[in-house]
């Protein structure tokens, strides 16, 4: 868990990006829409201001990371599924859920369609479906870590801010999720409240948040004793403006590479539990999902690229998030 | 004849950093020879290269930085040539260096034992036991109390002083030849830097070692060292004897350090601070010319901006150098820039009463849970009585842990008083905390605070931050007129108006302060309370910041409230001074009775503690024995009878003395009163602190407080 972060220089990485007002804005230009259609299944017409904002994006982020190559590598490996995911429906693609033509091998044509990544036991196109999925993993493995930051980090500022019971409190609950195993609180929760996106979202939350509350808190702590939260309560403000206005943008430096980091690990979440069958249910496109259909025919050597398809995408999906936490650590550690 | 090969010699310096914005030079054409017993003092403003030099003398610039030119010669070898095993050898053997941080030099997980005998088992090759003998005998050499026992703690288990004590007899436990001091005594407090500084002085002597001593503090210069070089941005711009640079200055930096300094002298209505305008030049945004070019008096366009200034020798053998053109045309002896007296303000109505406030704090620990518990007091303030008129400075001055901090936080209302009145106006601030305050309650007692780097939220533009008190206030309502309020507020602490789209980090230090200053008046106070305001300030911005708020103060005829442990400062700008110790004031009356005798024995103490840097003023001397009690567990008597000089012994210690009031107020209203069980004869005896040199005469020789 990257309690590390802890020791975090407090910068001005915001600051430091080329323009936060536009960004936020493409940002959610790209999103909504994206949500929209993935969540609630609207048409395809709701992506179409995506595709531009989000290689407009793209480029506004390259030029803001660009004192750290690992940070750009990064980003280049996020927003290449980012970019994939708001295109899919408008890319020359077959249909993923389409049974074609079974075992055809990557890069040869079956029953006068050709294959690019070949396709599965049931005769789908697996470059179609590995496109596909990276929504699913994007929508859902982002909807849960935000979910579970909002929870985190109001539970964190009120133990830290308020301190003395609600500490008390909110510390012991946190430490009984944290002594569980994360996989074992995954299972129970979506157990008991049935296997689906939403569900997935309630047990990252469950997990994630004792971990991210912790980190807020001991920011906050540390925060709370500076002389501007002083004048705060000194010229009377309500507890709420203080965790809120004074607190709360000075922890977000350290919490932005954070939440980098546990971006990828609910991306192996999600796809683990897909795997295990307790996440998103087939037929839909999905990488874990790929990879639990495909693991048994893919014990033989020449079908091991059902499995390697998604399993490196994910591997890829996930890299990137590390390497843009590592970039964006080392970017404000140079101030 | 120079024969005799110096310590130390650099010739021709230049340091410089490597950074992202290109090669930053830190030193540049720097000088030093240093003789065989000799100590020499560094002092600068922060940001002027000081520690760099003394960085550089260790070759420990880090990965970033280099001696990109000339020689550091250490007894007549160039270290800037040695290899990392031989300068392994040097340090800490030939060597040594103490930091500012005590705490930050030792190893927290090692006894001060085993980390004392590291030196000589390492530079020595002695066995363990003999290494062990030698720290011992050394910890006796710095004067700690009780060495045995400290031998055997962990640094936590000592306190800041007897930490740096015990880092410089590690220093020492080598016998090296030269020894760096890199502001020995900047976290401590000043009757324990006292003791330190008279360590300092005597280790030189008795273990014939060369000593740099680099400090911001003009006064600890002149009470350690030798010869003296003062940086400005890089470069040494004047080199001399004490004497020579104290008396006869020939530098407009100097002169400008020395007229930003509250010397006994000064006085806030006729010879006020004379602050160095503007600020020090970023390294890679220094002038042409002279670097000290636009911020001085005597600068001349054309000639001073033309080319880099030499040192200059400034008279046949006296061995002073300045780096100035003008230094031979200027007329040192003139006053310089004539400012003209302020009117004395006739303080009003008493503003603030406070009678018998006494804050404790009950400590619970040990026990599991909530059984077994061991609860104690802690009296953080005990008996706080005194008065405040409007338009009036008062001052409170104590050293760390004496509850000036605790008080202040009664007063704002972040805690509540356990018991007696705080009457402000015609309400009783004594139970009510903030929240139950009144916003116009809550508006008109505000504070300035001590962290320039804390004071502001750095994730808010300063607009934002001053608008958000005016309208929290109810001053203004309007967006328009908030924020031609906000524009007032900037122009009233002399900042620019485009500073309101700035954010915090923009800023210097200094220039925060003003903002937090501005944030503290944009309520319209009746009195504001100033939690160290200048302290992490240097020196030329100190001047600055401490005349604006006392501008502001005339002004607006607010009442100040002023926390201190800066003496000096206090002496300048006070009108009543309240000294407090372990919770409780030992001392209060207007601040010429507080200066002169007769004293409480621990205002005598700290007012001796005090460094001056005037040459012409004798100090006696007075150093504290032993460490400021534990607030959880305070003498039973007079809370000072532990390191008193005048103890006497069943009575101090046993009873709680009672309040003497020497004089009263020509109204009545209060007095100069002492917390003594001294005879009014022994008080009344005792000699004053300062004394100009060369008279013995008690009356003579008294140095005329400011009135």
């Amino acid at each position: 868990m990257p309690v590390a972060d802890l020791e975090f220089p407090r910068s001005s990485m915001f600051e430091r990006l080329a323009k936060p007002k536009p960004m936020l804005i493409l940002f959610a230009i790209m999103w909504v829409p994206l949500t929209l259609y993935v969540m609630f299944g609207l048409d395809d017409v709701v992506l179409l201001p995506a595709i531009p904002a989000t290689i407009a994006l793209y480029f506004i982020c390259l030029w803001a990371f660009r004192e750290s190559t690992v940070a750009l590598v990064g980003l280049s490996l996020v927003f290449f599924w980012l970019i994939m995911a708001v295109s899919a429906p408008y890319l020359p693609l077959l249909d993923p859920n389409k049974p074609i033509a079974p075992f055809a091998t990557p890069w040869t044509e079956k029953k006068e369609t050709f294959f690019v990544l070949g396709s599965d036991f049931k005769g789908r196109d697996l470059l179609s479906r590995m496109i596909w999925g990276c929504q699913r993993v994007l929508i859902w493995g982002v909807s849960a870590t935000a979910v579970a930051y909002v929870v985190g980090t109001v539970f964190g500022l009120i133990a830290g801010y308020l301190s003395g019971w609600w500490d008390e409190v909110i510390s012991f609950i946190s430490n009984v999720f944290l002594s569980f195993p994360v996989m074992v609180l995954f299972i129970v929760v979506l157990n008991y409240l049935g296997p689906s996106g939403f569900n997935i979202v309630i047990a990252v939350t469950f997990a994630s948040a004792p971990a991210i509350m912790r980190i807020v808190r001991g920011l906050t702590l540390d925060i709370k004793t500076r002389d501007y939260v002083f004048a705060a309560q000194t010229r009377g403000e309500h507890p709420l403006y203080i965790m809120l206005v004074e607190l709360l943008p000075n922890v977000r430096g350290p919490l932005i590479v954070d939440a980098c980091l546990r971006l990828g690990y609910t991306t192996v979440a999600i796809t683990t539990l897909t795997f295990l069958g307790l996440g998103l249910q087939p037929p839909d496109p999905d990488w874990g999902l790929m990879i639990r259909e495909s693991a048994r025919v893919a014990m033989l050597w020449k079908f091991s690229y059902m499995l390697l398809v998604p399993a490196l995408s994910v591997s890829s999906l996930i890299l990137g998030f590390n390497l843009l936490a590592d970039g964006l650590r080392e970017i404000s550690l140079r101030d | 004849m120079d024969e005799v090969t110096p310590v130390l010699e650099c010739r021709d310096l230049c340091i410089s950093y490597k950074t992202r914005a290109g090669e930053i030079p830190a030193v540049i054409d720097f000088n030093l020879k240093l003789m065989p017993n000799e100590s020499h003092g560094i002092v600068g403003e922060s940001g002027c290269g000081k520690s760099t030099v003394a960085l550089a003398i260790m070759q420990y610039l880090g990965a970033n930085g280099y001696v990109k030119s000339g020689q550091i010669l250490f007894n007549g070898h160039d270290m800037t040539a040695m290899s990392q095993e031989e300068l392994r050898k040097l340090r800490g053997s030939q060597i040594a260096m103490v930091y500012q941080e005590p705490m930050a030099s030792l190893n927290p997980a090692m006894k001060i034992s085993d980390q004392l005998a590291e030196v000589p088992m390492f530079h020595d090759g002695t066995n363990e036991a003999d290494a062990k003998m030698k720290a011992l005998q050394m910890l006796e050499k710095v004067k700690l109390p009780d060495p045995s026992r400290i031998m055997n703690s962990y640094p936590h288990q000592i306190s800041g002083g007897q930490q740096q004590r015990v880092v410089i007899a590690m220093a020492l436990l080598s016998n090296p030849k030269l020894l760096l001091l890199d502001e020995p005594t900047t976290a401590l407090d000043v009757t324990v830097e006292a003791g330190i500084v008279e360590l300092i002085r005597d280790v030189a002597i008795e273990f014939n070692t060369s000593l740099i001593f680099i400090s911001h503090n003009l006064g600890l210069i002149l009470e350690t060292c030798d010869r003296l070089t003062v940086m400005y941005s890089g470069q040494a711009v004047e080199i001399g004897d004490i004497g020579d640079v104290f008396d006869t200055m020939r530098h407009p930096y100097t002169r400008g350090l020395f007229n930003s300094i509250p010397l006994p002298g000064a006085d806030k209505k006729s010879k006020p601070l004379l602050p160095i305008r503007g600020q020090l030049p970023l390294p890679h945004e220094r002038p042409t010319g002279c670097y000290f070019g636009p911020r001085c008096d005597f600068f001349e366009e054309g000639r001073c901006d033309q080319e880099l200034v030499e040192l200059e020798e400034m008279a046949e053998g006296k061995n002073h150098f300045a780096r100035c053109l003008k230094s031979r045309e200027i007329d040192w002896a003139a006053e310089q820039a004539t400012v003209i007296g302020r009117d004395a303000v006739l303080p009003g109505e008493v503003v603030l009463d406070i009678k018998d406030l006494q804050k404790h704090y009950r400590v619970e620990r040990g026990g599991l849970f909530l059984f077994g518990a061991e609860a104690s007091t802690v009296k953080a303030n005990e008996g706080i009585s005194f008065h405040a008129r409007e338009a009036e400075t008062v001052a409170i001055v104590g050293e760390s842990g004496c509850g000036k901090s605790t008080f202040a936080k009664v007063l704002m209302g972040l805690e509540d008083a356990t018991s007696g009145n705080i009457q402000f106006g015609d309400i009783e601030l004594g139970s009510l905390t903030v929240q139950d305050r009144k916003a116009d309650t809550i508006s008109k007692l505000q504070m300035v605070f001590q962290n320039p780097f804390d004071t502001l939220n750095p994730s808010h533009t300063i607009g934002h931050q001053i608008s958000r008190v005016i309208r929290k206030f109810g001053v203004e309502k309007e967006p328009a007129k908030v924020e031609a309020r906000v524009m007032e507020l900037l122009d009233i602490v002399k900042l620019p108006r485009d500073f309101a789209k700035r954010r915090p980090r923009q800023l210097s230090g200094g220039q925060k302060q003003r903002v937090g200053i501005a944030r503290a008046f944009a309520g319209n106070p009746s009195m504001v309370i100033a939690d160290e305001p200048v302290s992490a300030l240097d020196v030329s911005v100190q001047a600055a910041v401490t005349e604006l708020l006392m501008d502001i103060q005339r002004d607006h005829r607010t009442t100040l409230l002023f926390i201190s442990h800066d003496l000096s400062v206090v002496r300048y700008l006070a009108d009543h001074i309240v000294v407090m110790y372990l919770g409780q004031i030992m001392e209060q009356g207007r601040t010429d009775e507080i200066f002169s005798p007769p004293y409480h024995p621990y205002t005598e103490a700290l007012l001796s503690a005090v460094p001056v840097a005037d040459t012409s003023i004798e100090k006696r001397k007075i150093v504290l024995q032993g460490e400021l009690p534990s607030s959880l567990n305070p003498p039973k008597g007079c809370p000072f009878s532990t390191r008193c000089q005048y103890k006497i012994d069943g009575l101090c210690d046993m009873e709680v003395p009672p309040v003497r009031t020497v004089s009263m107020d020509v109204d009545r209203l209060r007095g100069h009163q002492i917390l003594c069980h001294l005879s009014e004869e022994t008080l009344n005896n005792m000699l004053p602190v300062f004394r100009s040199k060369g008279s013995s005469d008690k009356e003579e020789g008294q140095l005329e407080p400011a009135e």
